[in-house]
This record gives C-alpha cells, sequence and structure tokens, in this order.
C-alpha cells in the first residue's frame, strides 16, 4: 500500500470528528421517499445501510451527493479545526451502466477526474504516476492502461474507490459497490474498504443487501425504510422486529451462521 | 481567403481545384469534419445519437419560424430555435417520468411535422429541399468564417469543459460528487451540439447530418482503447472522408454531403472488421 498516495491521512483514526444528518428528508413532486433521518457518523467507522428495495437507500445518497433536493442538514465537523462544514464526499456507484466498448481507459477516467487539462491531449507523466499511486491503494496500479470496459466487475469498483479516495474525502459513499461481483472480488473489496477505515480519517456509508459481509465488517447498521427503523451494531440490528419482517429469518439464520458461501437470493431482496 | 487559394494553387495544382467553389467547399470541409469528429466522440460515449438526429431534424421548424418572421436567411432564427429546443428537451427530461428516447420522439416528430406544414403551405415545399440534401459546393467565403469562428469557439469549450463532458458521461452521480454541476453541464453540452448542427445543417442537409457526427466516432470507437486515439482516429476518418467524398461528389455529380457519408460508412465497415483486434 502507498500511504503517500492519500493526500489527506492522519496518523491514527480518532473516533472524534463526524458527519452528523439532522432531520433530513427528501420529498420528490408529491412523493415522501425519506423523512426526518437523523444519523451522527462517526469517523472511522463503517456504517452500512441496509433496507428494502424502495427504502430509499439510494436516494439518501443521492441528497447528501446533493444530486436529489433535500430538508434538514448534513454538516460534518473537522475535529482538527473545530468547525463544522458541508463534508467533501466520494462516492462509489453501483454497477456503471455504459457502454463496454468505450474507449475510456482507468487513466483517462482518473485524469478526467482529478485535473482540468483536457484528457484528449493526453497524460502527463505527472498525472501517470499520481494515477498510479492511487490505485495500488486498492491493488489495482496493473489495471492503468486499461479500458474500463475489460476490466472485470470486482476491478472496476475497485478503480471507482480509489477515484473516490482522491482528494481524501470526509464522507465516503458506496451503493451496492460489489452487487452482482464474485466471492472472490466482494471478499477482496470488503477488506480493502475495512482497512482504509483503519487507516484514514474518514466515515463510511455502505449501501448492501449482503447483510453477512456487512455483520462481518460493519460496526454500526442503519436500516431505513423510509425514515429510520433501527440503529445499532449488527447485532443488535438483525434482532430488531422490523429487519425480521423486511428480509424474513432465513437471513437471522445465515447471520448467526455467518455461512458467508451462501448465496442470497430471495424474493423481494435482488439487488 | 485569398492566401488559402494561393496556397491551394500552389500545393494542390489540379482540374478540381481550379474552382473557386471547390476551394471554399475543400476549406469547410476541413472545418466541418473535424468539428463533427470531436463532439461525435462525446455524443455516442452519450448515447445521444437521437438527440442529435432530432436537432437536425427541428431545423425544418427552425426554417419555417424564419420564413414566417419574414427572414431571407433564416440561419439565425434556426440558431435561436435549436437553443431552445435544446434547453426544452432537457426541461422535459427532468420533469417527466417517459424514457429520454420517447420525450425524444415526440418532439422530433412534432417539429418535423410543424416545419412541413408551415413550408409546404400553397405548395411550395420543393423550394427548400436544398435544406434536406444541403450543398457544400456554394458556400460563400462570409460563411466560411461563421465556420472558423464557431471551430474556434467549439475548441476553446471542449479544452475548458472536456474533462466534465466525459465524467458525465461515465456516471452523473458520480461527477455530482467531484463537484459537477451536472444539470447545468448537461444543458451546455446539448445547447453545443444544437448551435453546431444548425449552422451546418445548410452545408451538409437535414438527412444526412446525424450520419457526420455519428459515424466518424462509431467507426473510432472499434479501434480505439482510450480517449486521446479515440480524438485522433475519429478527427482522421472525418478528414479522409470528407475530402475523398468531396472528390468522389465532384467527378460522380452527386451531392456531396451524401457522398462523404457514405465513404464514412465504408470506413466504419472497415473498422468493423478490425475490431476484435483492438478488443
Amino acid at each position: 500500500m502507498n500511504d503517500r498516495a492519500i493526500t489527506r491521512k492522519q496518523s491514527q483514526a480518532c473516533g472524534l470528528c463526524c458527519t452528523k444528518l439532522e432531520s433530513f428528508g427528501v420529498t420528490i413532486g408529491k412523493t415522501e421517499i425519506l423523512r426526518d433521518i437523523n444519523l451522527h457518523i462517526h469517523c472511522g467507522e463503517l456504517t452500512a445501510l441496509v433496507g428494502p428495495n424502495g427504502a430509499g437507500k439510494t436516494t439518501l445518497l443521492k441528497a447528501i451527493i446533493g444530486e436529489v433536493p433535500h430538508s434538514g442538514t448534513v454538516r460534518f465537523l473537522d475535529i482538527k479545526n473545530c468547525h463544522t462544514r458541508k463534508p467533501l464526499v466520494g462516492y462509489v456507484p453501483q454497477k456503471l451502466e455504459f457502454d463496454p466498448g468505450a474507449p475510456i481507459s482507468v487513466l483517462d477516467l482518473f485524469s478526467a477526474g482529478l485535473s482540468a487539462r483536457p484528457i484528449f491531449l493526453g497524460h502527463s507523466s505527472r498525472q501517470r504516476e499520481h494515477a498510479s499511486a492511487i490505485l495500488s491503494v486498492v491493488q489495482a496500479e496493473h489495471l492503468l492502461e486499461r479500458r474500463l470496459g475489460d476490466l472485470s466487475g470486482g476491478e472496476l469498483q475497485r478503480v471507482l474507490l480509489a477515484l473516490a479516495l482522491e482528494p481524501c474525502p470526509d464522507l465516503l459513499l458506496m451503493d451496492e459497490p460489489v452487487s452482482g461481483v464474485d466471492a472472490h472480488g466482494r471478499e477482496l473489496f470488503y477488506n480493502i474498504v475495512s482497512d482504509l477505515r483503519q487507516r484514514y480519517d474518514l466515515s463510511i456509508i455502505l449501501v448492501s443487501h449482503d447483510l453477512v459481509m456487512v455483520a462481518r465488517h460493519a460496526d454500526r447498521v442503519v436500516f431505513i425504510d423510509r425514515t429510520l427503523q433501527c440503529v445499532g451494531t449488527p447485532q443488535e440490528v438483525f434482532s430488531c422486529d422490523n429487519i425480521k419482517r423486511a428480509y424474513g429469518f432465513v437471513y437471522q439464520q445465515n447471520i448467526e451462521g455467518k455461512d458467508s458461501s451462501f448465496e442470497y437470493k430471495i424474493k423481494g431482496v435482488g439487488a | 481567403m485569398e492566401s488559402w487559394y494561393f496556397i491551394i494553387d500552389k500545393l494542390l495544382p489540379f482540374a478540381w481545384t481550379h474552382h473557386i467553389f471547390m476551394k471554399n467547399a475543400l476549406l469547410a470541409v476541413l472545418l466541418v469534419g473535424p468539428m463533427f469528429g470531436i463532439m461525435g466522440t462525446m455524443v455516442v460515449n452519450n448515447k445521444m445519437a437521437f438527440y442529435s438526429d432530432t436537432i437536425g431534424h427541428s431545423a425544418l421548424t427552425g426554417i419555417a419560424i424564419g420564413i414566417l418572421l419574414g427572414f431571407q436567411d433564416p440561419l439565425w432564427i434556426m440558431v435561436v430555435f435549436s437553443i431552445l429546443l435544446a434547453v426544452a428537451i432537457s426541461l422535459l427530461k427532468y420533469y417527466t417520468t417517459a424514457s429520454t428516447d420517447t420525450v425524444i420522439g415526440a418532439v422530433s416528430a412534432t417539429m418535423v411535422a410543424l416545419g412541413i406544414v408551415i413550408l409546404s403551405r400553397g405548395g411550395g415545399f420543393a423550394k427548400f429541399s436544398r435544406f434536406l440534401i444541403g450543398d457544400i459546393l456554394s458556400i460563400t467565403p462570409r460563411e466560411i468564417y461563421l465556420l472558423i469562428i464557431a471551430f474556434a469557439a467549439m475548441v476553446l469549450l471542449w479544452t475548458a469543459m472536456f474533462n466534465k463532458f466525459l465524467l458525465l458521461s461515465v456516471n452523473p452521480t458520480l461527477a455530482r460528487s467531484r463537484g459537477i454541476r451536472v444539470r447545468l453541464v448537461e444543458t451546455l453540452f446539448c445547447i453545443v451540439i444544437a448551435v453546431i448542427v444548425t449552422i451546418s445543417i445548410q452545408w451538409v442537409g437535414i438527412l444526412i447530418i446525424n450520419s457526420f457526427l455519428i459515424l466518424p466516432a462509431a467507426a473510432a470507437r472499434n479501434i480505439s482503447i482510450n480517449i486521446r486515439n479515440y480524438h485522433v482516429i475519429s478527427v482522421s476518418i472525418t478528414l479522409i472522408s470528407g475530402i475523398t467524398g468531396l472528390l468522389l461528389s465532384y467527378y460522380w455529380s452527386s451531392a456531396t454531403g451524401a457522398t462523404i457519408a457514405l465513404v464514412a460508412a465504408a470506413l466504419y465497415l472497415i473498422t468493423l472488421l478490425l475490431k476484435p483486434r483492438f478488443a
């Protein structure tokens, strides 16, 4: 791992800085999608956001990013400077929907995201080194010259994760980053994310349906369905009545058994 | 323009370059081609082929409105109309739940019908058919200056905005998370396409303008592995097909725009065959 790659890194996660959502809500047209969300997300914590389809998980992320208008506030409390501000957000999308034949290389994507120099003119050697250094954090430096469409699902998500980490965000948002990725790719991705949270001063919100991975890696679980239903440690949330109703008790058994080889395909809980 | 004529006489002392109109047309092809080659790469990335086609077809209504308002040369009315249309389409996309395809299809059909109704009143449609096929051989030096200005403006804008356009084409939410004002950039992109398509339309023709935009980029896409060579190849294809098409149309006495489009289509087929080597 290359420590120099990330511009803002703390020596150890203090757990004191945090991101706060206060009376957060989203209404589109006449439909209330989310209401009254109050959340306190600490740095160095991996918070998993779970809930049934249509619960508003993706909308919550989009509202935090600012793509969807919202009510209430989102603030970041920076412990070093003792003030609050809008958090710098990194985002890892769900499976990208793009033409796999698109001639966009990983380096193109990074240069487009990190510099103003138009990439049809090519890349400077500094850009190349920089991108390679960031990619090494997610063990993907060998993918630099590859086309996005030629990457496997897991590789592409690691590349997108690396891009989201530069510049180092206060809040890292991931929307089902590894749905549809094979078991090995998922495991690698979660291990990298788990490691990041300990090494860098950032809070992570991860949307996932993969409750086994959530149970294994998340520090906190937030179960939402239009509004907050349960918040707490994985054990606390998974014993909450609402989640049993939403996901069925099959999940419960698997989480207790921690059987990661089990594939989740339960009616109503797709990607 | 005199220096351009002088250069052509020195460099290309052939029969076809004796004509002033061929010298003008050659310069126009060298301007329109790269402009469409560069813009087309992003249109194809964004899957906006249908949008640019609609803008082209809607030029009919732009012409009709210009004529109704009593303008001899409806170009400026057409440009203003295309900008309004671009903004209207981007607004419709956000405020209706219908798919983009349906929205654009509905707009396209309405605009073509409206244009034809207005222009065909009293049976006078035939005199507008030059807009359908386009006539690059009739371009005047003044109109070439306009193309030069458009070209320069586009290059400046592309230099400033290209990276934003690219991130947006990969994923809008990702672009937003990196501080890009997605709707503004998207609308700007739609407007640029609308303006450039509209000012080129009388030289290229409503029926084939989209092939200028799509074919070179689609061909380049088959054989390129990154953004830089995507652009280099796309522009090269527009130049090769532009010059070859212009010459062929001179010797065949065929419509120039369509001949260029056919050459581009042939190049597209060749790259399609080469594609497996680059996949």
